[in-house]
């Protein structure tokens, strides 16, 4: 018989961070809590809740997404990249790197978001004007109000991409 | 949009956590309008979620069931045909920014995208649920109406097509009906000589507009011919306004003086005064937005 009424529990089957993911989730419970109560991965932080601050920041088929404000049940399907896998495969590597050397990380709390969403953006290949990367941060805040230095790791971890693209 | 972190403390209770619901993904199209015809009021539709999972979280709102729509073929796609350009229910903001098809023929869209959110938000919020939602801030809604365009609306009972002007009926509210769903949205392709203008305030990037303005304007040389000219963010909706429209047909450009238009603008425009912006504030806001959205037409001529 077909469904109508549908189910206060979803069966869902994904990709996590490249690792195949079956569970059984609330519907009610948003992707960043998932994340963090049912698997421990709390390398994604949650800080309003309201998908205003940029905190709790993955990838969903490599696009960058508000985790509170998507449900765990709509990943079904997909596949969610958050701060661990990407750091744990190194593809993180040049931009902690780069962080770290502007101090651009100072409390951490907004850095997982961050990384990502700038992952985003110099995973296009594409050179990007200080502008442009203070346009595409836009929606992650750091309360540090340690801007400056997060543009300036992203702007150096661009040059160096694009350099290198055109050298080989 | 306040939570008050000290209430949540004192009572040792998570206000930003969804109420209970049951979650449903539907198979196909004739699906989804079961499961709406089903359990009618109690049935919300979710696509990108980007509006209405920030309302569960703050509990404004406690569906018992939502019905996921984010996968259904049938609302997703783009397409042009005899001088129509159908764009599916769930085509994304981000999208809209990057379609070849949008940026040639309807800019507007593609301009106001920009301003919508952050990436992460264009990333998933779509066009049908901008719609749906019909903040009378947001700029889709704004958009639709200045170009012309029509909703085709479905249901277990079959579609039907409204204008994007009859749809907006106030706050939040629209024409859709118990058990109905936006399918996609036709827009008229603008005449060759039609430019799209757009503009809006906001306290911050990616905030919802203090005010703003969606604009389709003919002119020939220096002078504007025709316009439509749509405010959001002044009254419960998108707002046609007929009189400015009127007003700056046939203005020299660059529109140096606002006399000509300020009175109309108040005549069409009658917004309330609302915490921290007052009335008086808005109309200034609108009378300086025209302006810049009328000089800003004689630049892209220009380049």
């Amino acid at each position: 018989m077909t469904d109508l009424v549908g189910h206060e529990d979803v069966d869902i089957e994904a990709t996590l961070n490249g690792k195949p993911l079956k569970r059984r989730v609330k519907a009610r419970q948003h992707l960043a809590d998932f994340l963090r109560q049912e698997l421990e991965l709390t390398g994604t932080h949650l800080g309003c809740e309201h998908g205003i601050c940029g905190a709790c920041t993955v990838l969903i088929d490599g696009r960058s997404v508000r985790s509170c404000l998507t449900l765990a049940a709509q990943i079904s399907g997909k596949s969610v990249d958050t701060i661990e896998g990407l750091s744990q495969s190194g593809r993180l590597a040049d931009l902690q790197k780069a962080f770290i050397e502007r101090n651009a990380a100072q409390c951490g709390f907004c850095s997982s978001g961050m990384l990502l969403t700038a992952y985003e953006l110099v995973s296009t290949g594409e050179a990007a004007s200080r502008a442009e990367i203070r346009e595409y941060l836009s929606g992650n805040m750091c309360r540090c109000t340690g801007y400056h230095a997060i543009i300036d790791a992203v702007e150096a971890v661009i040059a160096a991409r694009t350099a290198g693209a055109r050298q080989s | 949009m306040l939570f008050d972190s000290t209430l949540s403390l004192k009572h040792n209770v998570q206000i930003m956590k969804a109420r209970n619901f049951r979650y449903i993904r539907p198979d196909s199209l004739q699906h989804a309008y079961r499961i709406l015809e089903e359990n009618g009021g109690d049935a919300v539709p979710i696509a990108g979620g980007q509006s209405l999972l920030a309302g569960l979280n703050m509990r404004l709102s406690a569906p018992k069931l939502l019905v996921d729509i984010g996968g259904l073929k049938e609302l997703a796609g783009q397409s042009q045909r005899d001088g129509t350009i159908r764009l599916g229910a769930l085509t994304r903001h981000g999208e809209l920014l990057q379609s070849d098809l949008v940026r040639k023929q309807l800019p507007l869209l593609a301009q106001a995208a920009a301003h919508i959110g952050h990436v992460a938000i264009r990333n998933r919020g779509t066009l049908g649920g901008s719609l749906a939602y019909a903040d009378p801030a947001a700029e889709l809604p704004a958009c639709s109406v200045a170009l012309r365009a029509t909703l085709v609306l479905g249901s277990a009972a079959g579609e039907r097509e409204v204008k994007a002007e009859d749809f907006f009926k106030g706050l939040f509210e629209t024409d859709l009906r118990p058990g109905e769903l936006i399918v996609a949205v036709k827009f008229p392709a603008p005449q060759a000589n039609t430019t799209a203008g757009f503009a809006e305030l906001a306290r911050r990037r990616g905030d919802f507009a203090l005010v703003g303005l969606a604009a389709m304007v003919s002119a020939r040389r220096d002078r504007i011919e025709g316009a439509r000219l749509v405010y959001f963010g002044c009254v419960d909706r998108a707002k046609v306004a007929a009189s400015v429209s009127v007003a700056v047909s046939g203005l020299a450009m660059p529109v140096l003086d606002t006399a000509a238009f300020e009175r109309e603008i108040r005549q069409d425009l009658t917004p309330d005064d609302t915490p921290g912006l007052r009335a008086e504030t808005k109309l200034h806001m609108a009378t300086v937005l025209t302006r810049r959205v009328l000089n800003s037409l004689v630049m892209q001529a220009a380049s």
